[in-house]
């Protein structure tokens, strides 16, 4: 049976000079269908590189990837741009949503590159945005909006194409805890409603929120399994608990 | 992606950076403009200068002989006689003798004025299209009897007589000599001075008395058509080498010929003209490519964004083109209504008719889209060629 995604022997070095830098070394690893998977490391040990790659931003220097049964090592740029437009949706850190466009036609965008009619892109961005409970706020532009607002907005942009997979960049990383808590809330519900999603974050008890946890350390995964598992969100739960006794 | 999506993309960035747009434009719009205002005003110069000669006959031929050379002459008896000789080419011929005439009325004493009086004959009427206003034109008992009679202009008329039809049957003297005006030309211009209306015909008999010869140094022939000019032209040169022996003592000149060089030479100084004020437009062109890479590099972060949302190559391309091809439209189509309004303000103070071409607002209008694309054709590919990763990375 073939895996949603499945990277076979990853490797990603950069050259600096004489120098080789491994950001990916070696890494192999499946994700199924309708999973909540957190990839979880400190800065500069390989996972934005990892979570590029999964989302086809970037190629690998080496090894295989395969996006539902498709190997798509040697897809050309725009191939690669049709593959994030139909099977990816990102959600940033930043939001990254275009300030001069307004909510409704930030969320339109994935469906214009798609080539959707003018009607198509709206009824679906606007459905979208119903379902993350902005449909009201269409007409505004990102800046009139709070910071929670506007990630969902981008949540609501990543979920219009009606992806495979929803990759998470550190989607709380510039929220207040409470509106992050809501929007790792809103994550759960999607997964729960069959959606896989991919969270790439640095912070632990966010990544105690997923289901499955992958730790990347100096390019190489260093635990791959259920978030009861991993050691150190274990200990941290456990420190956690002590200090709210 | 559809063509009127990108194109609201592209004017909702050019309206968000209204005062960039517009600088960007100036270019575009000051090199429009000019080309506008220089076709415009060539063309009407050119016009102008068509019908002038026109209105001298686009079918006469000029002869014209250096009557130094004394043995050298052609009788008007004789020039008459080849006409005639000839109807299948020529409808008539004038000879042309030219008197410095001092004019006055036979009460008015010192009061004179100094006039070109013509000395033509009775077909001359035809080949000039005159139009007579009251009287006669000068008929071919006034040239063959050599009588003291004139047609005049109406500023003659007006000047001497208070009104064009008060002038019939008067009296005036021609450097001393007392003419009958037979007739008044139709006013063309006003009666001014030194205008088409200052004019005064006399039979060519009587001016060749008057100035003393018996020689005739210009002959105004007219060919029966314009499509037999070329033919009338070698035939009348053939008759006049006969006569005169060496080519070098005349010539002959077609005013077609004539029509057709001025016009070439106009037409070559227009190109000329075009040709300066186009290098403003690729000056214009080189603004709008300046200002679309600052843009690109502006909104290197919007360029990630998108082609994280799966934005081809085309999609980015197509956004940037159409919009420097925008930019640089609507410029064209501000220079064209400057270019437009200057070039017929200049045609009311000039007072020439002046009005831009639609050919040349065509054609302006596609040069300023053609430059559009071509110029934003570079920093489009640039921000196309674009990855993502870094893209996304960047402030």
């Amino acid at each position: 049976m073939s895996h949603l995604v499945e990277l076979e022997n990853i490797y990603k070095i950069y050259k600096m000079g004489d120098n080789e830098v491994r950001a990916l070394d070696g890494i192999t690893l499946t994700i199924d269908q309708g999973e909540f998977v957190a990839i979880v490391g400190a800065s500069g040990s390989g996972k934005s590189t990892c979570m590029n790659i999964i989302g086809c931003l970037d190629v690998p220097t080496s090894g295989i990837y395969r996006l539902n049964g498709r190997e798509i090592n040697n897809y050309s740029n725009d191939e690669l741009a049709e593959v994030r437009n139909k099977m990816l949706g990102f959600i940033f850190q930043q939001y990254n949503l275009i300030p001069k466009l307004s909510v409704l036609e930030n969320v339109e965008l994935p469906l214009l590159y798609a080539g959707c009619s003018d009607r198509e892109q709206r009824e679906r961005a606007l459905t979208s945005l119903e379902r993350v409970g902005l449909a009201d706020k269409a007409s505004n532009y990102p800046a009139q909006l709070s910071g929670g607002q506007q990630q969902r907005v981008s949540i609501a942009r990543a979920l219009a194409g009606d992806p495979s997979v929803i990759l998470a960049d550190e989607p709380t990383g510039a929220l207040d805890s409470r509106t992050g808590r809501d929007v790792m809330l809103f994550l759960q519900q999607l997964n729960r409603e069959g959606n896989t999603i991919i969270l790439i974050t640095h912070d632990n008890s966010i990544a105690a929120q997923a289901l499955r946890i992958v730790r990347i350390t100096d390019g190489r995964i260093v635990y791959d399994g259920p978030v009861s598992g991993d050691r150190i969100v274990a200990r941290q739960m456990a420190a956690g608990s002590e200090e709210e006794d | 992606m559809g063509l009127t999506k990108s194109f609201k993309m592209a004017v909702s960035s050019i309206i968000s950076n209204k005062v960039r747009s517009l600088l960007t434009m100036l270019g575009i719009i000051i090199g429009i403009a000019a080309v506008i205002i220089l076709v415009s005003l060539m063309n009407g110069l050119t016009g102008e200068v068509t019908d002038m000669f026109s209105s001298f006959g686009t079918t006469s031929l000029t002869a014209n002989i250096m009557t130094r050379a004394v043995t050298t002459k052609v009788e008007p008896d004789e020039m008459y006689d080849f006409i005639d000789k000839n109807p299948e080419l020529y409808k008539g011929m004038t000879p042309r003798i030219v008197v410095s005439g001092e004019l006055k009325l036979p009460t008015s004493g010192d009061d004179t004025i100094t006039s070109t009086c013509n000395g033509v004959s009775e077909d001359f009427y035809n080949i000039q299209k005159l139009d007579v206003a009251f009287g006669r034109f000068i008929g071919y008992a006034d040239c063959d009897k050599s009588l003291n009679t004139a047609v005049i202009g109406s500023y003659q008329a007006v000047y001497f007589f208070g009104s064009c039809e008060d002038a019939i049957g008067q009296t005036m003297r021609i450097n001393g000599s007392p003419f009958t005006v037979i007739g008044v030309l139709e006013e063309d211009a006003d009666s001014e001075q030194s205008s088409t209306d200052d004019v005064v015909y006399i039979p060519y008999s009587t001016a060749m008395q008057m100035n003393g010869t018996t020689v005739v140094g210009s002959y105004t022939v007219d060919a029966i058509d314009e499509e037999h000019i070329d033919a009338a032209k070698a035939r009348l040169e053939a008759f006049m080498l006969e006569k005169i022996g060496d080519s070098d003592y005349f010539s002959v000149t077609s005013m077609k010929s004539m029509i057709d060089t001025m016009t070439d030479m106009l037409g070559k100084m227009e190109m000329f003209l075009v040709a300066i004020a186009a290098i403003s437009l690729l000056v214009g062109g080189i603004g709008i490519m300046n200002i679309m890479l600052v843009s690109v590099s502006e909104r290197t972060r919007e360029i990630g964004i998108r082609k994280s949302l799966g934005a081809k190559h085309k999609h980015i391309m197509s956004q940037f083109v159409m919009e420097s091809g925008v930019v640089s439209c609507i410029g064209g189509v501000i220079g064209i209504i400057i270019g437009s309004s200057f070039a017929m303000l200049a045609g009311k103070l000039l007072d020439m008719s002046v009005a831009p071409s639609v050919g040349a607002i065509m054609l302006a209008f596609s040069v300023s889209v053609g430059i559009g694309i071509v110029f934003g054709f570079l920093p489009a590919r640039k921000a196309a060629k674009l990855n993502p990763i870094d893209a996304l990375r960047s402030d």
